[in-house]
């Protein structure tokens, strides 16, 4: 985890400097400065020191969770991101709750000799989809056709709803068709024979048994989806008009404000590890096989 | 990323014919629309008429006009040959670049493939749409831009299939037979390693047209892409945006035919990949 973020912040750091121009310019905005402004606000902002020096200072900031200041907003970094956190997440959240509630609906009916083949089109069109496409035919029909969701609004829980299906319609492709073919996988396996010779139910079987076989890639697949979730977010707060990290990183991009282009990177790989964590761990508990594996070990 | 997960999957359902002809009869029609875009329409894509702005779709517009009466399916039409241009384009260069990195990374030793793996997991861990968002941040914006952020971003996932793949090659009974041979690690690799590792990427690449073309109108409806009037599918679905209170065809039409590429390259590549794994077995 910390060799990714390293490796990130390091990357990052170095590709970022290839940007031309000079940061100064980005620093002072549109004003005109002397030269010797220039140099003074070179030196404040450590630019004039070698290249190494400033690397390893970035870096010596970066361990004690000091991001650096932004040049355009000369506010600090960790303050321009973290007010702008909590729309992300609560975005990202819930588009997470509806990915995986879609996948699991259209996995579990999508199963049956008419029915599979339907699924698999609506999850190749959900996949194919772009998201803003998706957010902009949401808006025409929900929310200027019949009226149901407001428009522009960014406060509220109903303002959140269209942004987080927009989110979630390509990722509940994905996960969808993983989790089908999981299905039929475990469904092939010898102990579906002893489950259903025991009596059970077809219902108690895909729940409690084939299901937690299948579920195990599709959780390690969602966790590789909260990435993209996030690039995804520039997109949807950008056709939702929504504050959030996705606008700071597109305005940092644009405006060439590399602390907060650099901050993001890194947010991206803390983010990246955390889940990563979080997703072995679960799929531990879920799978059976990783569970007798374990307690052989 | 749905590339990666369709590769990964072993088993693979063959896509019906019918799906098959139709998806491979779209991308003909993209591409003649894309080299010859007067066979489709006689309308000017940039010609703008106010007394026709925003006419919904009926005969003479297909599609509609947008808000400054320019007609939206003659915009459509020259619009596929930016896209398919980046879509391809960007696909090549990462093919290219990948397999040249992947293998590589596969062939070398310990220390080289170590640090050349390392670096593609890190890249790795970043969304791809955030990579090319970077390399935009890096270069500016642009249409060559767009091409380049592209390429750049799926390069990494290019090259962790091309090592692989270098690797289960690399110990197949045929390589071992050339070097036995006496046939020089050079030929070896140029003859044998390299066209047996192309198979998987070149499936990988059809479908990989598709989620390119997509991220290039993501990118372009950001407006870090070609800038207006340019006839590009993102941005006309970006100026479409102001307009759906009143005239949604703007925006909706391009996506569709967006969306209808992407499914047509995921169907050819599945089919591909089909065939692969039953050539395999």
């Amino acid at each position: 985890m910390v060799l990714v973020v390293w490796g990130a912040a390091t990357l990052g750091f170095f590709a970022l400097r290839l940007i031309p121009g000079d940061p100064v310019n980005v620093l002072i905005g549109l004003g005109n400065v002397s030269t010797q402004v220039r140099d003074q606000i070179r030196e404040d902002w450590g630019l004039a020191d070698p290249l190494l020096v400033q690397y390893l200072g970035y870096l010596g900031r970066l361990v004690q969770g000091d991001l650096g200041t932004s040049y355009r907003r000369q506010q600090p970094v960790a303050d321009v991101i973290g007010q702008q956190l909590v729309p992300t997440v609560q975005l990202m959240a819930l588009a997470v709750v509806f990915a995986l509630l879609l996948a699991l609906g259209s996995a579990l009916i999508g199963r049956g000799r008419r029915t599979a083949p339907l699924a698999g089109l609506l999850e190749l069109v959900a996949v194919s989809s772009p998201t803003f496409w998706i957010g902009l035919v949401l808006i025409s029909v929900f929310g200027f056709g019949l009226g149901w969701f407001p428009v522009v609004a960014t406060v509220g829980f109903g303002a959140l709803l269209l942004p987080a299906a927009t989110l979630a319609i390509p990722v509940a492709g994905i996960i969808s068709q993983v989790l089908r073919q999981g299905l039929d996988d475990a469904a092939a396996l010898p102990f579906v024979d002893t489950v259903r010779a025991r009596g059970a139910s077809h219902t108690r079987l895909v729940v409690r048994h084939t299901l937690r076989h299948a579920a195990a890639s599709s959780i390690t697949l969602t966790g590789y989806m909260v990435g993209s979730l996030l690039g995804g977010s520039v997109l949807v707060e950008t056709v939702f008009a929504r504050p959030g990290l996705g606008r700071v990183a597109l305005n940092a991009i644009v405006d060439r404000d590399v602390p907060v282009v650099l901050g993001i990177i890194v947010l991206a790989a803390v983010a990246f590890s955390v889940i990563n964590l979080l997703v072995d761990l679960v799929a531990d508990r879920i799978d059976p096989r990783l569970e007798t594996k374990q307690a052989y070990a | 990323m749905s590339v990666l997960v369709a590769v990964r999957s072993r088993r693979v359902k063959r896509m019906p014919a019918p799906a098959l002809w139709a998806a491979a009869g779209f991308l003909v029609l993209l591409v003649v629309s894309a080299l010859l875009p007067g066979v489709f329409t006689a309308a000017d894509p940039l010609r703008t008429d106010i007394g026709e702005a925003l006419l919904a779709p009926g005969p003479g517009h297909p599609f509609g006009t947008d808000q400054t009466g320019r007609d939206v399916f003659a915009r459509v039409i020259y619009g596929s040959r930016y896209s398919l241009a980046i879509g391809f384009g960007a696909t090549l260069i990462a093919l290219v670049v990948g397999l040249v990195i992947g293998s590589f990374a596969g062939l070398m030793r310990s220390l080289g493939d170590g640090v050349l793996s390392r670096a593609i997991e890190i890249v790795m861990a970043f969304p791809e749409f955030l990579l090319a968002l970077i390399v935009i941040a890096i270069i500016g914006p642009g249409e060559a831009s767009l091409l380049v952020a592209v390429a750049l971003a799926v390069i990494p996932s290019y090259a962790r299939v091309a090592r692989v793949q270098t690797l289960v090659v690399k110990r197949a009974g045929y390589v071992e037979a050339a070097r036995t041979l006496g046939v020089s690690p050079a030929v070896t690799v140029l003859r044998h390693v390299l066209p047996n590792t192309l198979g998987p990427l070149l499936v990988m690449a059809t479908m990989g047209v598709g989620t390119a073309i997509t991220a290039a109108a993501g990118l372009s409806f950001l407006g870090l892409g070609p800038k207006p009037p340019t006839p590009e599918w993102g941005l006309i679905l970006s100026e479409g945006r102001n307009f759906l209170a009143s005239a949604w065809w703007i925006a909706v039409f391009p996506g569709l035919v967006i969306t209808a590429t992407v499914v047509s390259t995921s169907i050819l590549g599945r089919h591909l990949q089909a065939r692969s794994a039953r050539r395999q077995r």
